[in-house]
C-alpha cells in the first residue's frame, strides 16, 4: 500500500510538472449499450468524477455503441481503434461472461488491456415476503426435492450472469444436475422482481442494487447475499450465502478495458486515473448511493482477476451445456 | 384530500421561474425531437441527460426538464406522421393511417390541431390518473404474469385486421414478416443466437427505429426518386386548408379521445406493454366501435384523435410502474429511471414517502408542461403545415439526411445504416406490391414481447399449455381476443361489399 501511495505521489508530481509521458486530450469513454444501463452509468459517473478531480482536461465524451451485449463495441475497439490512447470502455461481469461463452465471435480477452475496477454489485437471492422459504439451504432443498416447483427469475438471458449465480449456488449446495434448475429470463431485474411480487415465480436472482427499493419497502425477503462478508448499510441484516454453509460469491464487478495497442505510458496513466477515482471521496459517495461494494483491483491484478473469472465461467458454461 | 394538498406542494416546488423556463425549453426541444424521424423520446431524453448534469441541476429541475422533453416528443411524433407519412417515433405509427390521408385531402391543419388536442386530453387525464391511482394501479400491474401478458398480445394481434381495410391477406403477410424480423437476435430463454449469421451486430435483434425509418422515410425517398428524379418540376398542388378545426369535428372526436385515453393509460401502466400498444389498441378499438361507414384509414379525424390520445395517455401511464415499482414500462422511462438513480433517488414502493417533493414536483411539472405544449402547439400548427409547401425535391434530401444522421446518432454504428437502407428497399418493394407497412412494425414490436411471454409462461409451468388459461384475467383477455377476431368476420359480411366498392372507386394509395 505504501508503495502504491508513493507511486501515486510520483504520478501526481509528474502530472503537475507536465512531464508525464502521456498527455490525455479529447478523452472518450465507450458505453457498449444504449443510454440508461449499467455501462452507460459507469462511463458517465466515472467521466464526471475524472473531470471533478481534474484528471482529464475538459469533459470526457461518452459514446454509446450498443449491440451484441457489448460485442459490437468490443469488435469496434479491436478492429478499428486498437491503438488509441484516449479511449476507455466500460465493462462488467457480463462482458467476462460473454467472452467466456464465445458470444463475441472471434474476440478474446487478450485483445484488449484491462484497466481496473471501480466497485462491485454483489448478487442476492430473494423470495417474496410471504414465502415459506427463509434461508438459502431451504430453497436449495426444495429445488433438490422437486426442481419443477421452483422458478427462479432474473434480469439476464439464459447463460447470463444472473442465471450463472444461481447455478453456482446450486452446485455448491449439492444439486447434482444444475440444468434442472428452472430459470426464467426477463428484460431486466426490475421486471423480474415485479413477477416475484406478482407470484408468477418463486425466487429472484439479481444484483443488490436492483433489489434495494423492494428491500426497503419490505416486499421481498433477501435470503442470501453472495458476498464474502455482510454488506454495509441497509443490507447488513441479511446473511451471506457463506454463513449458511454454501460458499458462493457472485460479484457483478464494474470496470474498464482499453484498446490492445494502447501505449504503456497511456495505460499507466489510465490505471492511475481509475485508481484515483476509486479512492476519491466523491466516488465513495457514488458507491454508497448506488449500492456498490468495494472491489479494488487495478492493472495487472485486475487483468488476472478477469482471466480467472472468465476461466471459471467457461467451466460452468460447459457443465450446463451453453458452451460445447 | 391529502393527495390534493401534496399536489399543491408540488406546484409550489415546480412553479419557479427557473423550472418554468426549463419546462418551456424541454417542451420545445421535445416537440422538435419527436418530429424528426429517427429521433424518438428515448433518444431525446438520453441526449439531454448530459445537459442536465452539466448545468448541475438538482433532482427536481432535472426531472422537469427531461419529462418535458418526454411529453414534448410524444406530442411531436405526430407532426411528421401527418405531414409526411413518416412516423417520428414508434407510438406515432398509428397516426399515419388517418393523419396522412387527411393531409393529402387538404386538411393538414385540422389533423394537426385535432391531434394536438387529443394529445393534450390523453396526457392531461393520464396525469390525473397518476395522481390518484398510482398506488392502486401497481396492483393491476401485479395481476399480469407471463400468461396474461401473452393473452394481451394475442388480443392485440386478433384486432390487427382492424388496421387494414382492404386486403386482409396482405396485412397478415406484413404482420408475419414483422414476426419473422422479431425472431432475429439472441433468444433470452436459451441464450442461443437466431438468424444472426455470426454477425455480432444482429445479436440484439433489429432496432424498431431502424426498421421504421427505413420502411417509411427511406422508401418515401426511393418512391420520389423513381417518379420525379430528373424532371425537376414539382406539380404537387398543395392545399394547406384551415388551421382551426370546426367545432363539429372537435365534438365528434371527443368520445374517441375519451375512450382512447382509458385504453392507452392501462396499456401504459403495464410494464412491457407501453405506448405503442396503447396507441395501437386505441386505434383498432375505436375503429371497431365507431367506424360505421368505413371511413377509417381514409382520413377520419377520429382515426387521428384515438391513437394520439392513446399514446400520450400511455406515456403518463408508463410513469406509474417507473415511479412506484422502479420498473420502466418503455425505453424512455428506462432512461428516466437511470437518471433518477444517478440523482440518488431509488424509485420503488417507498418513493412517494421518501421523496414526496420530487414526485409531486414532477407531477406538477407534467401538468405545466402539458398546458405549455397545448399552448405552444396550436399556434405552431400554421408553421408546421408550411412543411407541405416545401417542394418535394428539397424536402426528400432533407428527409434522407435526417434519417441517416438520426440512426447513426443512436448506435454510432454504420451497420445500422446498411440495415436501414435494406429496409428502405424492402419498403419500396412492398409499397409497389400494395402491402401495408404498419403491420410489419407491429409484428416486430409486439411479436417480440408476445414470444418472450409465451416462453416464460411455458418455462414456469413446465410446458403445460392449459396454464395459459389459468386466471380469470387471462380467460377474459382470450375471450376479448376471440370476439375481436371472429365478430368482424360475421358482421363484416354486411359491410364489406360496400367498403370494397368505395376503395375501388377511390383507387387510393396503398398505405
Amino acid at each position: 500500500m505504501k508503495k502504491l501511495l508513493g507511486l501515486a505521489a510520483v504520478f501526481t508530481l509528474a502530472s503537475s510538472l507536465s512531464a508525464f509521458a502521456f498527455e490525455p486530450n479529447n478523452t472518450e469513454c465507450i458505453a457498449p449499450a444504449n443510454p440508461g444501463g449499467g455501462w452507460d452509468f459507469t462511463c458517465r459517473q466515472v467521466g464526471k468524477t475524472l473531470q471533478d478531480l481534474d484528471l482529464v482536461p475538459g469533459t470526457m465524451q461518452v459514446s454509446n455503441i450498443a449491440g451484441g451485449g457489448g460485442g459490437v463495441a468490443f469488435a469496434e475497439v479491436v478492429g478499428k481503434r486498437n491503438s488509441e490512447n484516449n479511449l476507455i470502455v466500460a465493462a462488467s461481469s457480463a462482458t467476462a461472461t460473454r467472452l467466456a461463452q464465445g458470444a463475441f465471435p472471434g474476440n478474446t480477452m487478450d485483445q484488449v488491456r484491462w484497466i481496473g475496477s471501480v466497485g462491485a454489485d454483489y448478487g442476492v437471492i430473494a423470495v417474496a415476503k410471504d414465502s415459506p422459504i427463509n434461508t438459502l439451504p431451504e430453497l436449495m432443498e426444495k429445488i433438490k426435492a422437486d426442481p419443477s416447483s421452483v422458478s427462479v427469475a432474473g434480469g439476464s438471458a439464459v447463460g447470463g450472469w444472473d442465471h450463472l449465480k444461481v447455478l453456482i449456488a446450486a452446485s455448491k449446495a449439492g444439486v447434482e444436475d444444475v440444468r434442472q434448475v428452472k430459470y426464467v429470463a426477463f428484460d431486466g431485474g426490475g421486471e423480474a422482481v415485479t413477477q416475484l411480487l406478482a407470484g408468477s415465480v418463486q425466487a429472484f436472482t439479481g444484483d443488490a442494487s436492483e433489489a434495494k427499493g423492494f428491500v426497503d419497502s419490505g416486499d421481498i425477503k433477501v435470503i442470501a447475499v453472495l458476498a464474502p462478508e455482510r454488506l454495509e448499510g441497509d443490507f447488513s441484516s441479511f446473511p451471506t450465502a457463506k454463513e449458511q454453509g454454501i460458499d458462493v460469491i457472485g460479484a457483478n464487478w464494474r470496470g474498464f478495458y482499453a484498446p490492445g495497442d494502447m501505449s504503456d505510458e497511456a495505460y499507466a496513466y489510465w490505471v492511475d486515473a481509475v485508481s484515483k477515482v476509486y479512492s476519491s471521496d466523491e466516488w465513495k459517495e457514488i458507491m454508497a448511493q448506488n449500492g456498490l461494494a468495494p472491489l479494488d483491483l487495478q492493472g495487472d491484478e485486475f487483468q488476472a482477476f478477469v482471466k480467472e473469472s472468465i476461466d471459471s465461467i467457461t467451466d460452468l458454461s460447459k457443465q450446463i451445456g451453453i458452451v460445447k | 384530500m391529502d393527495t390534493l394538498a401534496s399536489l399543491a406542494d408540488g406546484f409550489a416546488v415546480a412553479l419557479t421561474w427557473q423550472n418554468l423556463m426549463l419546462a418551456l425549453i424541454g417542451c420545445f426541444l421535445g416537440t422538435i425531437i419527436g418530429a424528426l424521424p429517427g429521433l424518438g423520446p428515448s433518444n431525446g431524453v438520453a441526449i439531454l441527460i448530459p445537459l442536465a448534469f452539466t448545468l448541475g441541476l438538482p433532482a427536481t429541475p432535472a426531472l422537469i426538464l427531461l419529462t418535458s422533453v418526454y411529453y414534448g416528443a410524444m406530442y411531436g411524433g405526430r407532426i411528421s406522421s401527418i405531414l409526411l407519412n413518416i412516423p417520428g417515433d414508434e407510438p406515432a405509427l398509428m397516426t399515419t393511417l388517418d393523419g396522412h390521408p387527411m393531409a393529402k385531402a387538404g386538411k393538414a391543419g385540422e389533423a394537426l390541431a385535432i391531434s394536438g388536442l387529443a394529445s393534450f386530453i390523453g396526457a392531461f387525464f393520464a396525469t390525473w390518473g397518476l395522481v390518484f391511482l398510482a398506488p392502486q394501479l401497481v396492483k393491476v400491474a401485479l395481476l399480469f404474469g407471463p400468461a396474461e401478458y401473452f393473452a394481451l398480445f394475442v388480443l392485440a394481434f386478433a384486432t390487427l385486421g382492424g388496421i387494414a381495410s382492404r386486403n386482409q391477406a396482405k396485412a397478415a403477410l406484413a404482420a408475419v414478416i414483422g414476426l419473422g424480423i422479431a425472431t432475429i437476435g439472441v433468444d433470452g430463454q436459451t441464450g442461443v443466437p437466431r438468424f444472426s449469421f455470426g454477425e455480432v451486430h444482429l445479436y440484439d435483434g433489429i432496432d424498431f427505429l431502424v426498421a421504421i425509418v427505413g420502411l417509411f422515410a427511406l422508401s418515401e425517398v426511393f418512391i420520389f426518386l423513381e417518379h420525379r428524379a430528373g424532371s425537376g418540376a414539382d406539380d404537387k398542388a398543395v392545399k394547406v386548408g384551415r388551421i382551426v378545426p370546426p367545432w363539429k369535428m372537435v365534438r365528434e372526436t371527443l368520445p374517441a379521445m375519451g375512450r382512447s385515453t382509458i385504453f392507452g393509460f392501462i396499456a401504459g401502466v403495464l410494464p412491457g406493454a407501453g405506448a405503442s400498444l396503447g396507441s395501437f389498441i386505441s386505434y383498432t378499438f375505436e375503429k371497431r366501435i365507431s367506424d360505421r361507414k368505413g371511413t377509417f384509414g381514409k382520413g377520419d379525424p377520429r382515426g387521428v384523435a384515438a391513437p394520439e390520445a392513446g399514446n400520450n395517455s400511455a406515456a403518463g401511464g408508463a410513469l406509474v410502474p417507473m415511479l412506484a415499482l422502479g420498473v420502466p414500462g418503455s425505453g424512455t422511462t428506462a432512461v428516466l429511471l437511470a437518471m433518477l438513480l444517478a440523482l440518488n433517488i431509488t424509485p420503488g414502493p417507498l418513493l412517494f414517502q421518501q421523496n414526496p417533493d420530487v414526485v409531486w414536483g414532477l407531477i406538477a411539472a407534467l401538468f405545466i408542461g402539458n398546458i405549455m405544449l397545448l399552448a405552444m402547439n396550436l399556434p405552431l400548427v400554421s408553421l408546421f403545415v408550411r412543411v407541405l409547401l416545401i417542394p418535394t425535391r428539397y424536402l426528400m434530401p432533407a428527409v434522407a439526411m435526417i434519417s441517416f444522421v438520426g440512426i447513426y446518432g443512436i448506435s454510432g454504428s454504420t451497420f445500422d445504416l446498411v440495415v436501414m437502407v435494406i429496409f428502405g428497399v424492402m419498403g419500396w418493394v412492398l409499397r409497389k406490391l400494395d402491402v401495408p407497412l404498419v403491420p410489419i412494425i407491429l409484428g416486430v414490436l409486439l411479436g417480440d414481447q408476445m414470444e418472450k411471454n409465451l416462453r416464460r409462461a411455458m418455462t414456469i409451468h413446465d410446458g403445460d399449455w392449459t396454464m395459459l388459461f389459468n386466471s380469470w384475467l387471462a380467460i377474459g383477455l382470450w375471450a376479448f381476443a376471440i370476439v375481436g377476431f371472429v365478430l368482424p368476420l360475421i358482421v363484416g359480411r354486411y359491410f364489406r361489399p360496400k367498403i370494397a366498392d368505395e376503395a375501388i372507386a377511390e383507387g387510393s394509395d396503398p398505405d
